[in-house]
């Protein structure tokens, strides 16, 4: 009764598709050569990284990339990989994701707006590709390129608006920012500022999904998806968590935004492997390399490991390879990443290719998207409205939520608890 | 100076003890002061404009009240208060009972750590929870502080209240950014939307020969550390009270434990029972001199005052037990009765609990003091391995005495 966990069962890795065996078959695939994953950096190619990790290119996994995966889907079902509604449902969110990065642009750039500011342009594939799968109890963990990931799970766009300009009204009370995006409601866990201590909080969300499965005996089926980008994956806890989570079997995805770059720091120049799914196996679980440039193979993948992990398999990694169309935050000049790189991926635009994917299969008619786009523009434009005419948090808004029971703040000199004293509620009180 | 007018208002004003969260009030006893007036727990949070307190405040009577019998002993240890024989046991095994009823009461309530489950515990404070709860509520954890206790972050935001334990307080240093950063700050980033209720406990302290790195305390740096609270506990009486208290605040919570006291034997009431975080507990009054300590350094303290009492001293003796916030209320009643403090503490001299408490006994208390505050704390120096070092970088008795003859020439 007390051992939940037998060592011996937690040896074994699960593949993403198919029995174990046929994968070992199978040789490693990267990503083809047009799609240069390994992005600008001149000297490195993908056979050179090939020979200098000769013995990893020994190893079997037991995956495969997901380019192949989505073929051999299309070509046997020879159907669409999405309906006319989702295609709409994932329009609609990759242009408020992309109109609201660009209104912050404006509103930063106007005053509106201080301190870090992190955009998504470019990466609204993951975003959408993942989110759009979940359901409202199910938890997202981000960091502080939050803006989307919290607009994808259903915060309103006037709350997180309202929450960039500092006002009462914002998501956390203007008590957050850009980077501390939180919606209980939503089950958004932010919004992190320091890369990497959101992981262990998704891990602990996954814990407590399997918890109250297995201890409270409540029916649970949520799962956490956390995002990050390359840099974060040479961070300890990284790694600390992918170990707890395919230990303990855990229900989370662990997300990848790979953009090639973590400010000025090139992925290539900071990592001695760069292929970061290679990661997963060695800790038990599936590693998946996805393009993350294209909303349905990103799509593809989610659903596999959301399913995973709702049947109670455990974790995946999935690296999506993607890019940043603006520098790493609005105060970077972006003058280090090469022009040829950014032409290269600006004409692999998410938006685009998804346009081009519902207008070529007949699924939409232009008008519909350009009705879209009408209302998403409005809808971001109000946002800045509400936001404006928001209040600016008060004085006695300082000294609230410090606790969560504010007897923690102690007891004062003259016996009462210093959040008896009138002045705390003016938030003016010696605490 | 109109803060001692406000001060005789509120000794006079009725009490009342008010239910914490969903206690069930009349199965808690909560303790408080005897010599020292019992003040009311129930606060108000709108603004009051009453210019005077004492009658004013509404009294409700939830439960009754037992006044705390620590006060009456003078050189005994904290003790039970009921007229039941209670049941004796160790530091350790106080605690364990606390954890133990804790989750019996709360499905919700789990412990996370190194060696917890099947060792149960390296100190054995969690020994027999895994057999009883289960391996997923009692979590033998890899070696991974900063994950894991990450991981009980993101565990209580989401509905759990887990213990997370450090198998020595020293190795919470790895854990520091989720402390700093998660545990203590996202209730406020996130404009009060989730709740941290952890407990983060494990001893600490100077052992016996265990070397730097395992004898350090990290009391001193968590103390700025904004959100969370931190208590240290000293007898078995109080060590079930504060966990229990503890498990129960809506708070992240850091308890300190010490190394060497986890065999202290002592006997505590059968009936339920919590100890206020916030409160100081005072252990020994007296008339002379105001000594403020806590954890091991209170026994080192009253082994001195023995000496004093020998010598014709009469030392009044506090053990402040939470060490964030202070509670300045009994700290403050007694400097206001003796006007000369002495604090002794383990925390190194730079920075420490002392240096703050030094501080804010000074900002005020100005007033009421007829010589500087004098703080004992243990050198700035890595605890050396060897026995004789070892015990020169700590606080001694004879220090201590020789101390108190200063202070009260």
């Amino acid at each position: 009764m007390a051992t939940a966990f037998a060592p011996t069962k937690l040896t074994a890795t699960v593949p993403l598709h198919g029995s174990q065996e046929n994968r070992l078959l199978l040789p490693i695939r990267l990503a083809p050569p047009s799609s240069s994953f390994l992005g600008s950096t001149r000297s490195l190619t993908v056979n050179s990284l090939r020979r200098l990790n000769h013995s990893n290119a020994t190893r079997r996994s037991p995956v495969v990339a997901v380019q192949e995966v989505v073929k051999e889907k299309q070509s046997a079902n020879n159907s669409l990989l999405i309906t006319k509604e989702e295609g709409l449902e994932l329009y609609e969110d990759m242009i408020l994701g992309r109109s609201f990065e660009d209104m912050c642009a404006q509103m930063y750039y106007r005053g509106k707006m201080f301190g870090f500011v992190h955009l998504y342009n470019g990466q609204e594939a993951v975003s959408t590709g993942f989110i759009k799968l979940l359901t409202k109890s199910d938890s997202v963990v981000s960091t502080y390129r939050d803006h989307v990931h919290a607009l994808s799970k259903g915060v309103s766009a006037r709350a997180v608006m309202s929450e960039l300009f500092g006002k009462v009204t914002g998501c956390c009370r203007g008590q957050g920012g850009s980077m501390h995006m939180f919606s209980k409601e939503h089950n958004m866990l932010g919004g992190f500022a320091f890369i990497g201590e959101g992981i262990p909080v998704a891990t602990g969300a996954a814990f407590s999904s399997k918890y109250r499965r297995e201890v409270l005996k409540q029916d649970c089926e949520d799962v956490t998806v956390a995002f990050f980008g390359d840099g974060t994956c040479n961070n300890g806890q990284f790694y600390e968590c992918l170990n707890m989570a395919a230990l303990y079997k855990l229900p989370i995805i662990f997300v990848v935004e790979n953009n090639l770059w973590a400010i000025g720091m090139s992925h290539l120049r900071a990592t001695s492997d760069p292929e970061i799914w290679k990661k997963g196996p060695a800790f038990g679980m599936p590693g998946v390399h996805v393009d993350g440039m294209d909303v349905l193979k990103v799509r593809e993948v989610a659903k596999e490991a959301v399913t995973r992990a709702r049947r109670g398999e455990g974790p995946t990694l999935v690296e999506c390879e993607t890019y940043r169309f603006r520098g790493h935050s609005l105060a970077d000049p972006d003058e280090l990443r090469d022009a040829a790189e950014k032409a290269k991926y600006a004409a692999r635009d998410p938006i685009a290719a998804l346009k081009k994917y519902l207008i070529e299969n007949k699924l939409v008619k232009e008008a519909e998207l350009k009705s879209i786009e009408k209302k998403i523009d409005e809808l971001v434009e109000e946002a800045v409205e509400f936001a404006d005419a928001s209040p600016q948090p008060g004085r006695s808004q300082l000294l609230e939520n410090v606790f969560a029971d504010p007897k923690g703040f102690g007891i004062g000199p003259d016996g009462r608890y210093r959040c008896e004293d009138p002045k705390f509620t003016e938030g003016t009180a010696q605490v | 100076m109109s803060a001692i007018l406000l001060q005789g208002a509120g000794a006079g004003a009725a009490t009342a003890l008010s239910p914490f969260n969903s206690i069930d009030p009349n199965k808690l006893v909560v303790p408080s002061r005897s010599s020292l007036s019992v003040r009311s727990k129930r606060y108000i949070v709108a603004g009051s404009d009453s210019k005077s307190f004492g009658s004013s405040l509404i009294v409700r009577r939830s439960e009754p009240l037992i006044p705390n019998a620590v006060a009456a002993k003078a050189d005994t240890a904290a003790s039970s208060t009921s007229s039941k024989p209670g049941h004796e046991l160790l530091l350790f095994e106080a605690l364990q009972e606390g954890l133990e009823e804790e989750m019996d009461r709360d499905p919700h309530v789990c412990v996370m750590g190194e060696d917890v489950g099947h060792y149960g515990g390296s100190y054995k404070v969690t020994k027999g929870l895994a057999d009883k709860f289960g391996d997923l509520r009692v979590l033998d954890t890899p070696i991974c502080e900063n994950a894991f206790t990450g991981m009980g972050i993101g565990a209580a935001m989401t509905g759990l209240r887990p213990v997370i334990e450090g198998m020595n307080m020293g190795f919470l240093l790895l854990a520091f950014n989720q402390i700093s950063n998660n545990c203590g700050m996202l209730h406020y980033t996130s404009g009060g939307q989730f709740t941290i209720p952890v407990v983060i406990r494990g001893p600490g302290g100077v052992g016996r020969q265990l070397g730097a790195e395992h004898s350090q305390r990290l009391e001193s740096y968590f103390q700025s550390i904004p959100g969370i609270q931190m208590v240290a506990c000293s007898t078995p009486y109080n060590a079930k009270g504060l966990m229990k208290a503890a498990i129960r605040s809506e708070n992240p919570v850091i308890l300190f434990e010490h190394v060497l006291l986890y065999n202290l034997k002592e006997s505590i009431p059968d009936e339920e029972y919590i100890c206020n975080l916030e409160e100081a507990e005072m252990v020994r009054p007296g008339e002379h001199i105001t000594i403020l300590t806590y954890s091991r350094m209170r026994y080192h303290v009253m082994q001195a005052a023995k000496t004093l009492v020998n010598k014709g001293y009469d030392p009044e003796v506090i053990d402040i037990r939470s060490l964030k916030p202070f509670d300045l209320y009994t700290i403050g009643n007694s400097v206001k009765k003796t006007h000369r403090v002495l604090i002794v503490e383990e925390c190194m001299r730079t920075g420490g609990i002392g240096a703050s408490l030094t501080a804010a006994i000074n900002e005020n208390f100005h007033d009421y003091l007829d010589a500087p505050v004098m703080c004992l704390s243990s050198q700035d120096v890595p605890t050396p391995y060897a026995g004789t070092l070892e015990e020169w970088t700590v606080v001694q008795p004879a220090q201590i005495v020789t101390a108190v003859e200063q202070l009260c020439q």
